[in-house]
C-alpha cells in the first residue's frame, strides 16, 4: 500500500507538468498579453509617459521571449531576467493588475477557499446521504417524490439565483447581510476566536448556495446506486441470517453502493471552484473564484495560471485521496488483478 | 412427527397489472430429519414457497390465506405460525438463521464481494448465539472444517472473489450451518456447478445432514438430484400441487400426468439409442414450404462422413496483464494442442467442466479469435482450407456456412429488435435477395423453428426462455449454413424446454443436412443429441470416440470420474458419494499412468478400439515397443 502511495505521488510530477503546460497555452491563446494591452490602451488615448516603464515591465517579466522560454521561466526550469526563477524556485509570479506578487494576492483567500469547498463537500454528503438512502428504501412514496422534486428544483436553479434569493430573504426576515465571508471588523485581522465564529455563520449561506445542486445530483445517484443493490442476492442471504433491516442496509448494499462517491472525492473540487464563480461574485466571497474571473479577463497571466494550477493540484490530491480510500474499502481493488477475475 | 406443515398457504403478487396468486393453495409437511424435495420448472412458485417459509418474500407478495407451522424443538416443540408473524419483527428474525436456514442457488452472488467470508460466516454466530467476536471465528472455523474447507485458518480472511464456485458454495452451507438449524432449506444448491462439484456438494449436504440431525427440503427442477437426496417428493406446477407422495411411489407409479410428462422430457444416460424425448409443449418444424435443402449443404448427405472440419494441434494461450505491480504476466491455456475432426452430417458433443476449453474449442472453428499454435481447415468446394488464412472477402461468405446458437437466448437478442428484424439482419448483411425473397425466407425461418407469423413484430422481451431460443436458431439458419456451433443451447433453459429444443435441433439437422458441434457440460444432453464425443479437461481433449463406447465404455479417467458424479433421474442408478474422488479428477498431474500429464506433456491420443482414441502421453513411448499403434490425428 504504501508503495503503491508513493508511486502516485511520482506520478503526479509529470501530471503536474502537464497540466501546467496546457494552462500556460491556453492562457496565452489569445492574443497579446496584458502589458502590451496596456500599451496599445494608452497609445490610443494618447498617454505615452508611462510606456516606457511598461515596456521596462515586459523586459523584466520575459514576455518578449518565445513562447517556450516564457514557459520554461514561469516554472522556473529557463534562465529568467533574474536567473533561475519560477515556481519550482517558490516564485509564485507577479499580477500585474494588483501591482503585486501573487502569493499575495492569492495568499489570504486560499484558505478561505479550501475551507468553503470543504465544507460544502461536508454538506453534500451529510445532506445526500440520508436522502439518498431514504429515497431508496422508500421507493415510490411520498416522501421519495417529495425529494425528488426538491431535488428536480435544486439541479434546475441557478445557484447565483438562489444566492440572490437568499440575500434577500436574510435581509428582510432576519435583517442579515449574508455577503462576505466575515464581518467587516474582522477583515485583515489576525485569526481570532471571534473571527473563526463570524467565519462560521458567514459560510452557511454560501455552503447551501453552492452545495444545492450537488447535493441533488448526488441524491439522485445514491438511489439509483443502492436501488441496484437492495434486491441483490447478498442482501436476501444477510437478510435470510435474520439481520435488523436497518443494520444489514448499512453493512451490505450501501457499503457497496458507496464506492462511486469516494472516487467522486477527487472531481467534486473543481467542479465546485468553477461553480462557486458568480456565487462567489454575488455573495461577495473572498475565494479565488472572483480573483480568477478578473485574471482570466484582463489577461493576468500569472495569477490565472497559478490559481489554475492551484485547483488542478487540489483535483489530483482529491483523487489520490480517492484512490487511497477506495484501496482500503474495497479488497477486489486492493487484491488487484485477483479481483478482477471473477 | 412433522418439523414443518404447510396447510392452504396462498401467495399472491400485488404488481401494476393487479393481483396475481403464484402459489394457490399449497399442503404438504415436512417429517423430521427427513429430506422433501420441491420439484417444479421455473416459475412453478417453488421458489416462493421456500421464501414464505423463510419470511423473506419479495415486496410485493403476500401470504393471504394458509398457515405454515413450524415446531420450535427449542421450545418444547411449540407450534409457530410462521404466515402470521410480521416478516420483520423479532419473532421471526429470531428464528431465521437460527432455526431455519436457507442455501441459495448462485454461489456466485449470494455473498457481498466486500466482506471476508469469516465476517460473514460469523455473523450468524454473533446475531443468534450472542458471542463475542472470537468465539464466533471460532465456530466458524469450525464449520469450515464441517464442509472441507481447505485451510479455514486462511478462508475466514478470504474474500469470495478469491474462491471458486464450489468454495464459495461451500461457505454458503458453512453459512446456513453455523447456528445448526433445525430445518435446511436449499435452493437449487448445485445448478450454477459442474457435474463434478455438484456430486460433491451433494454428497456433502447429506453428510451435514446426518450430522447435525437436520430436516432437509430441497428446491429443484432436476429429478437426478431428486432420486439423489430426497425421500418424499412435492410436484409443483403453476402455483399447484401436481403429486405428492415418497419418491419410491414418485418415480415407479407417476399418477399425474403432468409428473410424467416431466419424466419423459428429461434425457438420460440409459436411454435406449432411438428413444426420443417427449417435450411437454411439443412443436412441429414445417420444412415442407422450404424450397429444397441449404444451398451449402445440397451435397450433405451424399459426402455424409467426411471430414468438414479438422483441427489440428490447435493451441490458444490466453494473456493475462497484471494492472500494477510486477511484470509478470499470467498465462492461461484454454487450448492444449487440440486435435480432432468434425464429420460432415454428424453432431460432435464436446463436454467438460467449465474451464475446460470446450467453448474455446468450438469458437476456435469459427475464427473467433487468432490461433496461438496449429491449423483448422474447413472443407470447401477447393478442399480443405486453413480458416486462418481466409481474407477478409473469404471470412465473409465462410459466415455463410458456419453459424452459431448462443448459450444465453436472453442477452442474446437485442431487445430493440422485432423478431423481423433480428431475423432480417443476417439477409441484409449478406446482401441475400430481394424485399419480398427475404420476407418469403423470415416466414419459411418462423416455420421452421415452429413459431408462429404473427409473432414476427414482438420484440424479445414477450417471448418464453424456449421461444427466445428458437429465435436463435432461426438467426443462425437464415444464411442457409452447413455447419452449426451450439453452445450450451439448453442449459439457460427448464427441463421440459430442453426437450422440445433438443428434438427442433435433431429435425433440423436430419431435414436440413447439417452438421452439429454441440457444446454442453451435461453429459446426458450430450448422449442425447450427439454421434460422437469429445471431453475436455483444462484445455486438453482426454476422450475422443463415438457417443454410445464414451458412455458405455469410458477409458480415461477423467470420463470415468465425470459419468461416475452424473446424477441420473432414476432410482437404480443412484450416485456413490462414497467413491467421488474430489479435486483430484480434473488434475491432470494426479491422473494415473499413463494418463498423467507434467506440466509440459503434449497431449497423445491413442487408438483404443475403432474410432476411439483416449489421451495417454504415457503409451508414446510404449508403442514403440508395444506397438499398439497409437499416433497423433
Amino acid at each position: 500500500m504504501l508503495n503503491y502511495i508513493l508511486r502516485r505521488l511520482l506520478i503526479m510530477i509529470p501530471t503536474l507538468a502537464a497540466i501546467s503546460f496546457l494552462i500556460f497555452l491556453i492562457i496565452e491563446l489569445p492574443e497579446g498579453d496584458y502589458i502590451s494591452n496596456q500599451i496599445s490602451m494608452l497609445r490610443s488615448t494618447g498617454e505615452s509617459a508611462s510606456i516606457g516603464r511598461l515596456e521596462f515591465l515586459r523586459s523584466e517579466f520575459a514576455l518578449d521571449r518565445p513562447f517556450i522560454e516564457r514557459y520554461g521561466i514561469w516554472v522556473g526550469v529557463w534562465p529568467g531576467p533574474n536567473g533561475f526563477d519560477g515556481l519550482i524556485q517558490g516564485n509564485w509570479g507577479w499580477s500585474f493588475e494588483y501591482d503585486q506578487p501573487v502569493d499575495e494576492v492569492v495568499g489570504p483567500t486560499l484558505p478561505l477557499t479550501i475551507a468553503l469547498n470543504l465544507a460544502t463537500i461536508l454538506f453534500i454528503y451529510c445532506v445526500a446521504f440520508p436522502i439518498g438512502i431514504y429515497s431508496a428504501t422508500h421507493q415510490y412514496s411520498v416522501g421519495d417524490y417529495t425529494f425528488t422534486l426538491i431535488g428536480y428544483l435544486g439541479l434546475a436553479t441557478p445557484n447565483f439565483l438562489l444566492a440572490l434569493v437568499l440575500i434577500y430573504l436574510a435581509n428582510t426576515w432576519f435583517g442579515l447581510s449574508v455577503g462576505g465571508l466575515m464581518e467587516e471588523q474582522f477583515i485583515g485581522a489576525p485569526m481570532s476566536g471571534g473571527k473563526v465564529l463570524s467565519i462560521l455563520a458567514h459560510l452557511v449561506v454560501p455552503v447551501i448556495v453552492i452545495g444545492t445542486a450537488g447535493t441533488a445530483a448526488m441524491i439522485r445517484r445514491l438511489r439509483a446506486n443502492l436501488l441496484d443493490e437492495l434486491y441483490k442476492q447478498y442482501v436476501t442471504t444477510a437478510r435470510s441470517k435474520g439481520m435488523r433491516e436497518s443494520k444489514l442496509l448499512v453493512k451490505y448494499p450501501l457499503r457497496v453502493a458507496l464506492n462511486p462517491f469516494i472516487a467522486d472525492i477527487g472531481n467534486l473540487i473543481p467542479s465546485l471552484v468553477s461553480g462557486s464563480v458568480i456565487v462567489s461574485v454575488v455573495l461577495n466571497l473572498p475565494t479565488v473564484g472572483p480573483i480568477l474571473l478578473g485574471a482570466l479577463q484582463s489577461q493576468d497571466q500569472f495569477l490565472a495560471g497559478f490559481i489554475l494550477l492551484f485547483v488542478s493540484l487540489l483535483t489530483l490530491i482529491g483523487m489520490l485521496i480517492s484512490d487511497i480510500l477506495l484501496g482500503y474499502l474495497d479488497p477486489r481493488i486492493r487484491l488487484g488483478k485477483e479481483g478482477a477475475r471473477q | 412427527m412433522s418439523l414443518l406443515d404447510i396447510k392452504g398457504l396462498t401467495v399472491e403478487f400485488r404488481g401494476d397489472e393487479g393481483h396475481q396468486e403464484v402459489v394457490r393453495d399449497v399442503s404438504f409437511s415436512v417429517p423430521e430429519n427427513k429430506s422433501v424435495a420441491l420439484v417444479g420448472e421455473s416459475g412453478s412458485g417453488k421458489t416462493v414457497i421456500s421464501k414464505a417459509i423463510m419470511g423473506i418474500l419479495p415486496a410485493k407478495s403476500h401470504i393471504t390465506s394458509g398457515q405454515i407451522l413450524f415446531r420450535d424443538n427449542r421450545r418444547n416443540g411449540k407450534l409457530i405460525d410462521i404466515a402470521k408473524l410480521p416478516p420483520a419483527g423479532p419473532a421471526m428474525r429470531a428464528m431465521r438463521g437460527d432455526q431455519i436456514a436457507m442455501i441459495f442457488q448462485e454461489p456466485m452472488v449470494s455473498l457481498s464481494p466486500l466482506h471476508t467470508i469469516g465476517d460473514q460466516i460469523s455473523e450468524g454466530a454473533r446475531l443468534h448465539r450472542l458471542v463475542g467476536r472470537r468465539e464466533a471465528l471460532e465456530l466458524t472455523k469450525d464449520m469450515l472444517r464441517l464442509v472441507h474447507f481447505p485451510d479455514p485458518e486462511r478462508a475466514i480472511r478470504a474474500y469470495p472473489f478469491e474462491l471458486s464456485g464450489g468454495l464459495r458454495q461451500r461457505a454458503l452451507i458453512a453459512m446456513a450451518l453455523i447456528c445448526r438449524p433445525s430445518l435446511l432449506i436449499a435452493d437449487e444448491p448445485t445448478t450454477a456447478l459442474d457435474v463434478t462439484i455438484q456430486a460433491e456438494i451433494l454428497k456433502l449436504i447429506k453428510e451435514v445432514q446426518s450430522e447435525l440431525n437436520m430436516t432437509l427440503l430441497m428446491i429443484t427442477h432436476d429429478f437426478g438430484v431428486v432420486t439423489n437426496m430426497a425421500d418424499e417428493v412435492v410436484v409443483v406446477y403453476n402455483g399447484e400441487i401436481m403429486e405428492k407422495g415418497s419418491v419410491e411411489d414418485l418415480f415407479l407409479t407417476p399418477q399425474h400426468p403432468y409428473l410424467k410428462a416431466l419424466l419423459n422430457a428429461v434425457p438420460s444416460l440409459s436411454m435406449e439409442p432411438e428413444e426420443r424425448l417427449v417435450p411437454i409443449r411439443p412443436i412441429k418444424p414445417r420444412t415442407h414450404q422450404t424450397d429444397g435443402h441449404p444451398h451449402h449443404a445440397v451435397n450433405a448427405h451424399e459426402f455424409r462422413g467426411t471430414t468438414l472440419v479438422e483441427l489440428d494441434k490447435v493451441c490458444k494461450t490466453f494473456m493475462f496483464k497484471k494492472l500494477r505491480g510486477k511484470k509478470r504476466k499470467s498465462i492461461t491455456t484454454a487450448l492444449d494442442n487440440v486435435s480432432l475432426t468434425v464429420r460432415r452430417g454428424e453432431c460432435l458433443g464436446i463436454v467438460g467442466e467449465s474451464g475446460s476449453g470446450k467453448t474455446t474449442a468450438a469458437l476456435a472453428m469459427l475464427r473467433a479469435f487468432p490461433l496461438t499454435d496449429g491449423k483448422i481447415f474447413y472443407a470447401t468446394e477447393d478442399g480443405p482450407r486453413d480458416i486462418q488464412g481466409f481474407s477478409d472477402k473469404e471470412l465473409f461468405k465462410f459466415r455463410e456456412r458456419a453459424q452459431i446458437i448462443f448459450q444465453d437466448p436472453f442477452s442474446s437478442l437485442n431487445p430493440r429488435r422485432t423478431l423481423n428484424e433480428i431475423l432480417m439482419e443476417p439477409l441484409v448483411i449478406h446482401q441475400i435477395g430481394d424485399n419480398h425473397s427475404k420476407a418469403a425466407r423470415i416466414r419459411e425461418l418462423t416455420d421452421l423453428v415452429g413459431l408462429s407469423q404473427r409473432y414476427l413484430r414482438r420484440y424479445p422481451h414477450s417471448f418464453s426462455g424456449g421461444q427466445r431460443q428458437r429465435i436463435g436458431i432461426a438467426r443462425a439458419l437464415a444464411l442457409n449454413p452447413e455447419f452449426l456451433i451450439c453452445d450450451e443451447p439448453t442449459s439457460a433453459l427448464d427441463v421440459s424446454v430442453q426437450a422440445q429444443i433438443l428434438n427442433l435441433l435433431k429435425d433440423l439437422k436430419d431435414e436440413l443436412g447439417l452438421t452439429y458441434v454441440f457444446v454442453s457440460h451435461n453429459l446426458a444432453v450430450v448422449d442425447y443429441i450427439s454421434d460422437r464425443v469429445a471431453v475436455m479437461c483444462k484445455g486438453k481433449v482426454v476422450e475422443l470416440g463415438p457417443t454410445r463406447n464414451i458412455i458405455d465404455n469410458p477409458i480415461h479417467p477423467y470420463t470415468r470420474a465425470l459419468l461416475k458424479a452424473v446424477p441420473e433421474p432414476s432410482l437404480d442408478h443412484k450416485l456413490d458419494f462414497s467413491s467421488l474422488d474430489g479435486a483430484a479428477t480434473s488434475d491432470p498431474m494426479q491422473w494415473p499412468a499413463p494418463y498423467r500429464m507434467g506440466y509440459s506433456t503434449v497431449p497423445y491420443l491413442v487408438e483404443i478400439e475403432t474410432d476411439h482414441w483416449v489421451c495417454a502421453p504415457g503409451m508414446d513411448a510404449m508403442h514403440d515397443t508395444v506397438g499398439l499403434g497409437g499416433s497423433h490425428i
